[in-house]
């Protein structure tokens, strides 16, 4: 790690302790974030679009920038944001990057990357969440126009979102065929959120179900080539699963910090309860895990820059880091007994908004599929 | 406008510092940061040379080491370059010590106006930035939570206990600046990259016609001759509210005279 990337985190670690954390309770009261003024003002210190090109207002950074930003973002109060960022940065964007044109990029991604566009990405439905290939959204071409009909569900930041990277059906082919990624400003006509979603955790952050009834949007919207939808996700997906493991290895760091630190001071029967071997022991085993994770990320974080195919090891990333964090979550709450299952701890908050790990952005149960699959577990 | 401010480079005050038992020193081996009370002038120097529509940020320190990790903070903030003295002989220099060094520092920039925190958060001593200004025969103006600058001229507001006093003097000038005045910026991720091309000039005492007998532990005329441990706190009265809680801090606030 060079001296930038430590300057990087050190001013990203400063950033979040002085200007997120403080407003993360009225967040959470307000169930909402106003994204579109946090992102403009990340966006002043270049920490939108870290890898994309500068030419539409990215930073020309290497991953592992992106790899320390998620981390420190990690170590955020709450996992609503941590999360919105990455939606607006790995998730939403990167095929627009990739794929889009220079005209598209000017208009969606250059403003998202300024922080005055919010942007979502769309794929899951009411009856398909993990199981892409049965999406049924569907958008008939009419003339220069895409007629789009359907739903989506648990679409992150989507009730205050500009626009959509939405993967819809644009032919009868079925299965893994005929999708494509299209552009949905969500100014458009015949688009509308059906449904804020009450969730267990990640309050703060706005996921809705979405409909789409006869909603308009030019063809020239499309991402990179019609059909080719699903393709194009699947490399938007990867990067999805990497955002989500860096930012467990600094919320998970941060936990155990905390624990520890509470520990240290609360006494039971005379002494802190730190001093309990069984206690030191456990600590020291998820510490030993979670450096396990920190350090397989940067590894992947370096076959990322090389341009290798990193799909299978984003997956098993994502895979640990869900149940780990699940781990520290449980562990870190246990000691700290009953003022841990306090809303005014910071316990209780963490296990409700890491729990969502293991299931958004593909479940554990879906990344074990895909691991079996590709390492020929299977009869 | 040209603008120069000292800034010290401290150990991170995250973690626990150690003093060197034989001097009485802090240990400073491990890497060195930009210590918080200067950011405060390295804004309000951006500031005015920002309002000046021109100009340039010149920042002074000494450091053992050749430690730049806290210029570099500093650099990637927008200030345009930097001047380091480092050199071994400097080890145990007093605050008069450091003010010669760093006034001789200050003299080859040629600033209009030199700013500097009240006070570093390592060594509390509060004397160099005037001292500094003993040394090079300027103006020194202390406490500033505003400084205008036109014609040749300092506009100040200088906090003091009750409000604060409108100062005015001509530059050159040095100027400390209250901790918490201004908002210091974040470093950009563009600042960042910026800063490590931007120019460290690193001389030792002898570019700056120093003699290694006037600083250092042989030049120091301060010396810590021990060092012992605060009074633990004393426990505090526990009391408990029995609904008549609110009545019981009001006599003890009434009690100290607050109320």
């Amino acid at each position: 790690m060079s001296e930038e990337h430590e300057a990087f985190r050190a001013m990203v670690r400063d950033y979040v302790e002085r200007e997120i954390n403080p407003r993360i309770p009225q967040w959470e009261e307000a169930e909402m974030m106003p994204l579109h003024e946090i992102f403009s003002d990340m966006a002043r210190l270049g920490m939108l679009g870290l890898e994309y090109e500068t030419e539409f207002g990215g930073q020309g950074a290497d991953h592992m920038f992106t790899v320390i930003l998620a981390e420190e973002f990690g170590r955020c109060d709450h996992g609503s944001l941590p999360m919105a960022l990455g939606v607006q940065v790995d998730m939403a964007t990167p095929s627009l990057a990739q794929f889009g044109t220079a005209e598209q990029k000017e208009r969606y991604l250059a403003p998202a990357l300024r922080g005055e566009m919010v942007a979502s990405i769309a794929v899951s439905e009411p009856d398909h969440g993990s199981d892409v290939a049965g999406i049924r959204t569907k958008a008939v071409r009419d003339g220069d126009e895409w007629v789009i009909n359907g739903s989506k569900m648990w679409i992150t930041n989507s009730v205050q979102a500009d626009w959509l990277c939405l993967l819809v059906r644009t032919s009868d082919e079925g299965g893994y065929q005929g999708m494509s990624q299209i552009i949905v400003p969500t100014s458009s006509p015949g688009f509308s959120v059906s449904k804020k979603l009450d969730k267990l955790g990640m309050r703060a952050s706005d996921t809705a179900l979405l409909s789409f009834d006869d909603c308009r949007v030019p063809v020239g919207n499309t991402i990179g080539e019609i059909g080719k939808g699903f393709q194009q996700q699947m490399a938007q997906f990867v990067v999805e699963r990497l955002w989500a493991a860096y930012t467990a290895v600094g919320a998970g760091e941060r936990a155990l910090e905390r624990t520890a630190e509470y520990l240290r001071e609360r006494k039971v029967f005379g002494e802190p309860l730190l001093a309990k071997q069984y206690i030191q022991f456990s600590l020291a085993e998820l510490s030993a895990d979670l450096d396990l994770l920190r350090e397989y990320c940067r590894s992947i974080a370096g076959r990322h820059d090389a341009g290798e195919d990193t799909t299978r090891q984003a997956t098993i990333a994502k895979l640990k880091a869900g149940r780990l964090l699940r781990q520290i979550a449980d562990v870190c709450l246990q000691y700290h007994g009953g003022i841990g299952y306090v809303e005014e701890t910071w316990t209780a908050r963490f296990l409700r908004d890491n729990r969502i790990i293991s299931i958004g952005g593909g479940a554990d149960e879906v990344m074990l599929q895909v691991l079996a699959r590709m390492d020929g577990f299977t009869a | 406008m040209k603008v120069a401010v000292c800034v010290k480079q401290i150990p991170d005050p995250a973690v626990p510092g150690e003093l060197d038992p034989s001097t009485n020193t802090l240990n400073r081996d491990d890497k060195l940061i930009l210590d918080e009370s200067d950011s405060f002038g390295v804004e309000l120097a951006l500031q005015l040379v920002e309002a000046a529509g021109g100009g340039s940020v010149t920042l002074v320190s000494m450091a053992p080491r050749s430690e730049v990790s806290g210029l570099r903070t500093a650099l990637a903030m927008g200030a345009d370059d930097a001047v380091l003295v480092s050199d071994d002989a400097l080890a145990g220099t007093d605050a008069l010590g450091t003010a010669k060094v760093l006034g001789a520092a200050l003299g080859r920039v040629e600033p209009d106006l030199i700013l500097a925190g009240v006070e570093s958060s390592d060594g509390y001593t509060g004397t160099v930035p005037e001292q500094i200004a003993g040394v090079m025969g300027i103006a020194s103006v202390t406490f500033a939570k505003k400084i205008e600058a036109s014609d040749g001229m300092l506009s100040i507001q200088r906090q003091t206990d009750d409000g604060y006093d409108e100062v005015t003097c001509p530059m050159p000038a040095l100027v400390s600046v209250t901790g918490g005045v201004v908002e210091p910026r974040y470093p950009s991720f563009k600042g960042i990259m910026a800063a490590k091309k931007k120019p460290v000039d690193q001389v030792g005492i002898a570019d700056l016609g120093i003699d290694a007998s006037a600083v250092g532990f042989a030049g120091s005329r301060q010396e810590t001759v021990a060092v012992v441990d605060a009074e633990a706190r004393e426990a505090g009265e526990i009391v408990i509210d029995e609904g008549e809680g609110f009545q019981r801090i009001a006599d003890f606030l009434a009690e100290l005279k607050v109320i």
